[in-house]
């Protein structure tokens, strides 16, 4: 039961925030400060996606001391340890009482059209108007699944990192895990471990250690200033928003998962997933050059670290230097995968935003969210997506800035657009 | 940082690529290009292949010149050895196409090459072929390429030049990926 369920959608409002998860009410908590009316549109009850849309096994990929939101932070005795999926939403809902965010649960928006001096929200709890909307409805709503799904043969079930939630949901038998983020790569795991043989299709990826040097990565790549960088600073800022997220995973002893280690365990590594034909997977001969082109990437990262530890005076409050091994590949790797030898496909392949019920023309020929970081026009506002103004912008940690600026951008535009009668009446 | 700003002169114009890059991502239909060749059997394993036009940029383009290059197979396959093996033009492409490759990376990271040598070799049995074994492919079971490369760079930043190569290359994409291929016969009048 939602503390605002009897709340009722206004027919006017200032500002709609649609999405309740960590940006919606980060946003609510820079409205309140600001003393803007709005309402938070949650189609389920806050952090909808953690309680239905995760895997079991998940945990962020930020140590609990990165975990804060304007005018929160985790205050546990874990510092160090990886929340869950269970302990986001309680983090969360903790939060959206402390700022008494007035979120709107169980209201699906239906459709958002562009109106008279602002947006017209249709919702299946009545309609309402509102002079500014802001998007938080989450980077990874809905799976994707490249158009090779449709070529697999019908005895083979398929399920997305989305519909996935353990290994015991699948049957019995070889499975075939798509994508080597930090999703394919757990998930390839514990698939492996639960007895069924994984195949690994691997593309670009991410690597880096969970630990360097004794710290946390994420604690170096916020030390160093990595995760603070301006989308403005990146030459090729349309890929940087594409990178897959990094090969990490959260678990109680700190552990690196890479490529090596799941060849370790057993996994049988290959290409990416190109095609399939007479029943066969084809496999991409690239899997050496991808596996050199993260190591290498991986490589800078921790020579960029190395720096930073030294001019900043702390390489010798931290262990040494290493680097790790390179990452191994069969001395022939497979080409193809007879498809009679897999049950299941799991596809890690990403997630994309879902603004399908946005009716405003604004988005690319792709279906892709046009936005100048995070303002997509006058008084429409998106947040949380990959590197939408800094590298962290879709962490829960990555929100305040952003939120910060974007917020003040709305409140200009409000004060914009106030009008004039309204301006007199309240001077 | 512009090629005026940049040190290196590896011959390779970044600067009208990148140009390119920006103007073909506003132009989508002008990037579709299609390449072609004509070939003429000669005799024996003897054919002539040559190579004029393309399509590209929305329009008709012409090479400066036309190109012809003979391919035949040795003697040993009881052949006049007229040119290279189909199999070696194939070794012909991915190391030109990989060696430009590194020259614009090198040249938009600002780095210097001296020397870029490569020694591709690719192993094939020819059971396949000679259909003496079902089980054997016909085309390469594998392809080795190494690069002597001498610039003005460390041994990681020459490392990642070709591995930026190899990810950017069409000829590396040809190779390790599938391709549709579609052959129609016609018969000549």
């Amino acid at each position: 039961m939602s503390l605002h369920a009897s709340r009722r959608l206004a027919a006017a409002i200032d500002v709609v925030v649609v999405g309740g998860g960590h940006s919606g009410l980060a946003v609510s908590q820079a409205l309140s400060q600001r003393s803007i009316e709005h309402v938070v549109l949650e189609r389920g009850e806050v952090g909808h996606a953690w309680r239905t849309e995760r895997w079991d096994s998940l945990r962020l990929l930020t140590p609990n001391w990165m975990s804060r939101l304007p005018g929160h932070a985790y205050d546990g005795d874990d510092p160090d340890g990886y929340m869950s999926a269970g302990e986001v939403v309680a983090f969360l809902s903790t939060y959206a009482t402390k700022i008494a965010a007035p979120v709107l649960a169980r209201t699906s928006v239906l459709r958002v059209e562009p109106a008279d001096e602002g947006y017209r929200v249709v919702t299946d709890r009545g309609d309402c108007c509102c002079r500014a909307l802001v998007l938080a409805s989450g980077a990874f709503s809905t799976p994707v699944v490249p158009r090779v799904a449709e070529a697999l043969p019908v005895g083979i079930e398929q399920v997305t990192a989305q519909g996935y939630r353990h290994p015991g949901q699948l049957d019995e038998g070889g499975v075939l895990v798509v994508g080597a983020s930090a999703t394919g790569l757990q998930l390839a795991q514990e698939i492996q471990a639960s007895g069924r043989p994984v195949t690994l299709a691997v593309g670009e990826h991410v690597r880096v250690p969970r630990t360097y040097r004794g710290r946390d990565i994420q604690w170096w790549m916020l030390a160093a200033g990595v995760l603070d960088q301006r989308i403005e600073e990146i030459d090729d800022a349309e890929r940087a928003r594409r990178v897959p997220s990094p090969q990490l995973v959260g678990t109680p002893e700190r552990a690196t998962l890479d490529l090596n280690t799941l060849r370790q365990q057993g996994v049988t590594l290959v290409g990416r997933l190109m095609g399939v034909r007479d029943g066969k997977a084809q496999l991409s001969g690239s899997l050496r050059n991808v596996c050199a082109l993260a190591d290498l990437k991986m490589n800078r990262l921790l020579d960029l670290i190395d720096d930073w530890a030294l001019s900043s005076g702390i390489a010798d409050d931290v262990a040494s230097p290493q680097r790790l091994a390179p990452t191994e590949v069969d001395a022939r790797p497979q080409l193809g995968l007879d498809l009679r030898d897999i049950r299941t496909v799991v596809w890690a392949t990403g997630f994309r935003p879902d603004h399908s019920w946005l009716e405003a023309p604004v988005f690319d020929r792709h279906g892709n969210l046009k936005h100048d970081r995070g303002i997509v026009a006058p008084g429409l506002y998106v947040l949380g997506l990959p590197f939408l103004r800094r590298r962290k912008s879709s962490f829960i940690h990555g929100a305040e800035d952003d939120v910060r600026e974007l917020v003040a951008e709305l409140a200009a535009h409000l004060d914009r657009t106030t009008p004039v009668a309204l301006s007199l009446a309240t001077a | 940082m512009s090629n005026l700003e940049k040190s290196a002169k590896n011959g390779v114009n970044v600067d009208a690529l990148l140009a390119a890059r920006a103007a073909l991502t506003q132009a989508p239909e002008a990037a579709q290009f299609k390449w072609r060749a004509t070939s003429q059997w000669l005799n024996g394993t003897h054919s002539r292949t040559t190579i004029s036009d393309f399509h590209g940029l929305g329009t008709e383009q012409k090479h400066r010149q036309n190109f012809q290059f003979d391919t035949d197979h040795p003697e040993i396959f009881a052949s006049e050895d007229n040119g290279p093996t189909p199999v070696e033009f194939v070794l012909v492409g991915l190391a030109g196409c990989l060696s430009a490759g590194i020259a614009a990376v090198a040249q938009n990271r600002n780095i210097q090459l001296r020397s870029v040598k490569a020694t591709l070799e690719a192993g094939m049995d020819i059971q396949g072929i000679l259909g003496i074994d079902e089980k054997v492919r016909n085309g390469f079971d594998g392809i080795r390429v190494h690069y002597d490369i001498d610039a003005d760079a460390t041994p990681e930043q020459i490392a990642a030049l070709v591995a930026q190569s190899q990810k950017r290359s069409a000829v590396f994409d040809v190779l390790t990926n599938p391709t549709d291929v579609h052959v129609t016969v016609s018969k000549a009048k």
